[in-house]
């Protein structure tokens, strides 16, 4: 008797799939699954436009049929040159959303990372990246931003990396407070007292309590990041044209906002519906990662 | 009703319900208080003590927190009843509290003078200033904090200076009723010592009634008259402080409850205590609701809940002392 | 006392001080010159009231933090000045639990990853299987039912919190355990299951204990030895019943006198208060700590620091009062 339960712990104890707990828990929520197919779907008709529209529809132009309303030729209309919006929707979409998705990223990574030097080491480390940061952020960031592509010039990459020191300030703040907070907690003295090094603190104990906060502050930054895009691409150092983008769509839509209300009223949507569906993910996944919210 | 008890309460029963589930947090709770004495009200984390206090102040939270039924005469008069403008002019009137932590029931921004003179003012709008600020220093030389200081900011004092502060206030108004919710439990025992000493003597000076909540047996048995043990939101035990301290017969809760605590007198080997845990409040056991825990468990403490035994002043809920459960206790003995 | 069967102390600290930089030149002195002895199996109970420097000492002894000045040996080496690294294979042996069962448990592991967890790190088991079946004797002996293993701490309440952290840190088999404050936190009832508890490994283990708490009763209860703390300096060391039969420093008898004891003889009676507050321990000046709340102070009080001398065999109290005369 007694043996047989000693012998069936290791079964008993060994830990469900990590990502399969998460999915579990990550299913209960309505809105995370909405919000989950629905970037699929957007993310899907994305990656494969060259499959749906030719790129050549986006941007060769057409002055015969400039403005037209949506149609069965052009489902979304066509912009002031005459060129499909339904195409440029699709084309610029991904490189919007990848430029978003990728900043987001680059930036949640850089800005956490620091912010949690900062946070769990404290004194001089503390001193020399907060200070930095207060010189960095002392320059508004569409100046930063401006200065940044117009130094490298307009293209993919130098973007991203405007977009990228952007928007990684967030994150320092954010981090860092939540770090040192975390930092205090006895859980982490009891950790050192077992003998953890600092990675081991860091990566197991620290990481995964600030988790939330940084996965529902990077969710809000993407959509952030799209609208930021469309900016500078208003200023002129969005990605080169003719390439579409959504921001580059609506600021060349504002022109015919009386005339051509769809050609804002798709990109708009665009932008909204995948800002929603990752907003909506992001906060299933907060849930999803937090054991208070299991069973 | 009789009028020399300040506080009836019978019957009481209150739930906190939110979306998930019901918290059955008192459950026919019977309590009277005399004019001028002090009742311990002694209970674990999670007894209901505090939901009591509030129930009489009807500060409940107003989401969740219901009195389903029950009634609570102060001074004669039906509280239940009472609207909340006919509320506002008791509370901090005629009846005050002191909260547990003085961290947070002062407002950091105000100064404590201005903090006092707030609580007076609002039950005395006809007073002057100047009569105001007279009764503001009064108020802190009483507590035993010099005058001058009333210019001071709360962050300025210590924690038991804080308390001292917070009792000033409740007491400005010269309340019939002081329910102190723990009131030391978050100081150390030197300073816990002086103001409970800073209690007693105000209480005795303006023969105030008062309920104290705690769960330190040591600070009942050194100020209270009379005692009631609350467990998942019942009294199971109530009486003068010598029926609690010196009587033979006791509800097990409250034996296990001594036994728990080290005596600094007899050196033990090992305490012992209750065994298991308080009840899930959401899902009470049907019958007594520590007869899961009860050593001297019968039949029918888990089918029936038990009805109140009582000689003289000292009551006890549990069959242990009943006719039903003597019969019963025999049967399991033979 | 056990000081006859084991001729050399498992811990030993001289003169050991911890102080905190508040700003330049101003120095919180949190624990300031204490001598102490700690022999295997035995409890040293520390008792004082908040910011007399206790929890400090607890973690400047296992070297949480680090100290200022003084030594500290265990098993007769001077770990003082051991780094991190150096400390790292020591932890196997001294151990910490502490007061708030809330915030020292991670609230994202399950329950037998937090006992495991110091297993993982020292490598004590082959396997992790043996690791988690480890895991799981330890959750048997401090009376958490094998069910819990999956649970997360927020699904658990106070006292089996408390365990999950007893377990924890015997998971190691350490032969020296800083209790800080354990059973504060919680109610009654549960505070004397958990204290039980703790005694009954103490004799399984032999276990040393260096008892830290507010609550004289519970120090009585558990220690064999007992020190009193004021402003980071120890009072009065003395065999638990001594101490509490015989008390010589003034400020230990101002703290027996304000225990409320469960006893209606006393009702109403007056306390012995001692007036005023604890200050901070900020750029001491020479001086008995206790001097400005004494009810017997004296001018020698201010003046001088009180000698920590014997007054009886393994009574030291430093006070003018006693070890004048």
């Amino acid at each position: 008797m007694k043996n047989n339960e000693n012998g069936s712990d290791a079964i008993l104890y060994k830990k469900e799939n990590q990502f399969k707990e998460i999915w579990r828990r990550f299913r209960k929520s309505k809105g995370a699954v909405i919000g989950l197919i629905l970037f699929i779907v957007i993310a899907g008709g994305l990656l494969a436009a060259d499959l749906i529209v030719p790129y050549e529809k986006a941007v060769s132009q057409n002055f015969g049929a400039r403005l037209a309303p949506p149609s069965m030729e052009y489902p979304f209309g066509t912009d002031g040159y005459g060129r499909d919006a339904f195409a440029r929707l699709l084309h610029g979409g991904r490189t919007s959303l990848s430029i978003a998705l990728l900043a987001t990223f680059s930036s949640a990574i850089i800005g956490s990372s620091l912010g949690a030097i900062a946070g769990f080491f404290g004194g001089k480390v503390d001193n020399l990246i907060m200070r930095s940061l207060d010189i960095f952020m002392s320059v508004p960031d569409i100046l930063f931003t401006m200065a940044v592509v117009y130094a490298l010039g307009p293209s993919f990459t130098n973007l991203l990396i405007a977009l990228t020191l952007a928007y990684f300030t967030n994150y320092v703040r954010l981090v860092r407070s939540q770090v040192l907070n975390l930092a205090e907690q006895d859980y982490v003295e009891a950790a050192r007292a077992g003998g953890a090094k600092n990675a081991r603190i860091i990566i197991s104990h620290i990481i995964p309590n600030a988790i939330g906060v940084i996965i529902v502050n990077t969710t809000l930054n993407v959509a952030k990041i799209i609208l930021y895009e469309s900016t500078l691409s208003f200023l002129g150092l969005g990605m080169p044209p003719p390439h579409p983008e959504w921001g580059l769509m609506l600021a060349e839509a504002r022109e015919f906002m009386r005339t051509a209300p769809w050609l804002m009223f798709f990109p708009s949507a665009a932008i909204v519906f995948t800002a929603a569906s990752i907003n909506l993910i992001g906060d299933g996944m907060r849930d999803a990662l937090d054991p208070h919210l299991k069973s | 009703m009789n009028t020399a008890n300040i506080l009836e309460i019978k019957d009481l029963k209150v739930i906190y319900k939110t979306d998930l589930e019901v918290v059955e947090a008192i459950n026919g709770l019977n309590l009277t208080l005399g004019k001028g004495k002090t009742l311990g009200l002694v209970g674990e984390t999670g007894a209901g003590k505090t939901t009591t206090a509030l129930s009489i102040l009807k500060l409940l939270p107003s989401v969740t927190g219901k009195i389903l039924n029950g009634s609570i005469l102060f001074d004669g008069e039906e509280i239940l009843k009472m609207d909340e403008k006919k509320m506002q002019a008791i509370r901090g009137n005629r009846i005050s509290m002191v909260f547990q932590d003085p961290m947070t029931s002062l407002n950091p921004v105000l100064t404590v003078g201005d903090q006092i003179a707030e609580a007076i003012q609002l039950h005395n709008p006809e007073m002057s200033k100047e009569d105001v600020q007279k009764k503001v220093a009064s108020s802190l030389e009483l507590v035993g904090i010099p005058s001058w200081r009333s210019v001071e900011y709360p962050h300025q004092f210590s924690g038991g200076m804080k308390q001292r502060v917070v009792i000033a206030i409740a007491l400005a108004c010269e309340p019939e009723l002081l329910i102190a919710d723990e009131p030391t439990t978050a100081l150390d025992v030197t300073i816990q010592a002086q103001v409970l000493s800073m209690i007693r003597d105000l209480r005795d000076r303006f023969n105030t009634s008062m309920i104290m909540i705690t769960h330190d047996l040591g600070i009942v048995a050194q100020t209270c008259d009379d005692v009631a043990v609350m467990y998942a939101g019942t009294i199971i035990e109530s009486g003068t402080a010598e029926d609690i301290f010196l009587n033979k017969d006791h509800h097990p809760y409250t034996v296990g409850l001594f036994n728990s605590i080290p005596n600094l007198d007899v050196k033990t080997d090992r305490l012992s205590p209750i065994e298991g845990l308080m009840p899930d409040p959401t899902d009470l056991p049907k019958g007594c609701a520590f007869s899961p825990r009860c050593p001297h468990a019968m039949e029918i403490c888990h089918q029936k809940r038990p009805p109140v035994y009582t000689n003289n002043t000292h009551n006890i809920a549990c069959f242990l002392f009943l006719p039903e459960g003597k019969q019963g206790n025999k049967g399991g003995e033979e | 006392m056990n000081t006859a069967t084991h001729s050399k102390p498992l811990l030993e600290t001289k003169g050991l001080k911890k102080y905190f930089k508040i700003r330049k030149n101003v120095n919180l002195h949190a624990v300031d010159g204490i001598d102490l002895e700690l022999y295997p199996g035995e409890t040293l109970g520390v008792v004082g009231e908040s910011g007399c420097g206790k929890s400090t000492l607890g973690r400047t002894i296992i070297k949480l933090l680090e100290p200022t000045g003084g030594s500290i040996l265990f098993n007769g080496k001077d770990i003082t000045n051991y780094s991190v690294n150096q400390m790292r294979p020591l932890r196997r042996e001294m151990q910490i639990i502490f007061q708030d069962p809330y915030s020292s448990i991670d609230p994202r592991k399950s329950v037998i990853e937090i006992i495991s967890e110091y297993s993982f790190i020292h490598k004590m088991y082959s396997s992790k299987a043996q690791t988690f079946s480890k895991a799981v004797e330890m959750m048997e002996l401090v009376g958490l039912a094998k069910r819990y293993a999956n649970s997360y701490p927020h699904e658990l309440d106070g006292g089996r919190r408390q365990r999950i952290g007893i377990a924890r840190a015997l998971s190691l088999n350490p032969k020296f355990i800083v209790c800080d404050e354990p059973v504060s936190a919680l109610d009654v009832s549960v505070q004397a299951q958990n204290l039980n508890l703790l005694m009954d490994l103490q004799d399984n283990f032999s276990l040393a204990y260096i008892f830290i708490t507010h609550d004289l009763s519970v120090v009585k209860h558990i220690s064999d030895i007992i020190m009193v703390m004021y402003l980071g300096k120890c009072v009065e060391t003395a065999p638990s019943d001594e101490l509490f039969i015989n008390p010589l420093h003034p400020y230990t008898q101002a703290l027996l006198a304000a225990i409320p004891k469960p006893d209606i003889t006393m009702r109403n009676k007056e306390f012995q208060l001692i007036e005023g507050e604890v200050t901070s321990p900020i750029n001491m000046k020479p001086g008995c700590r206790f001097a400005s709340r004494c009810p017997h102070v004296m001018d020698i009080c201010s003046q001088e620091d009180p000698e920590f001398l014997e007054a009886a065999p393994g009574h030291r109290v430093a006070c003018f009062l006693v070890n004048d005369k």
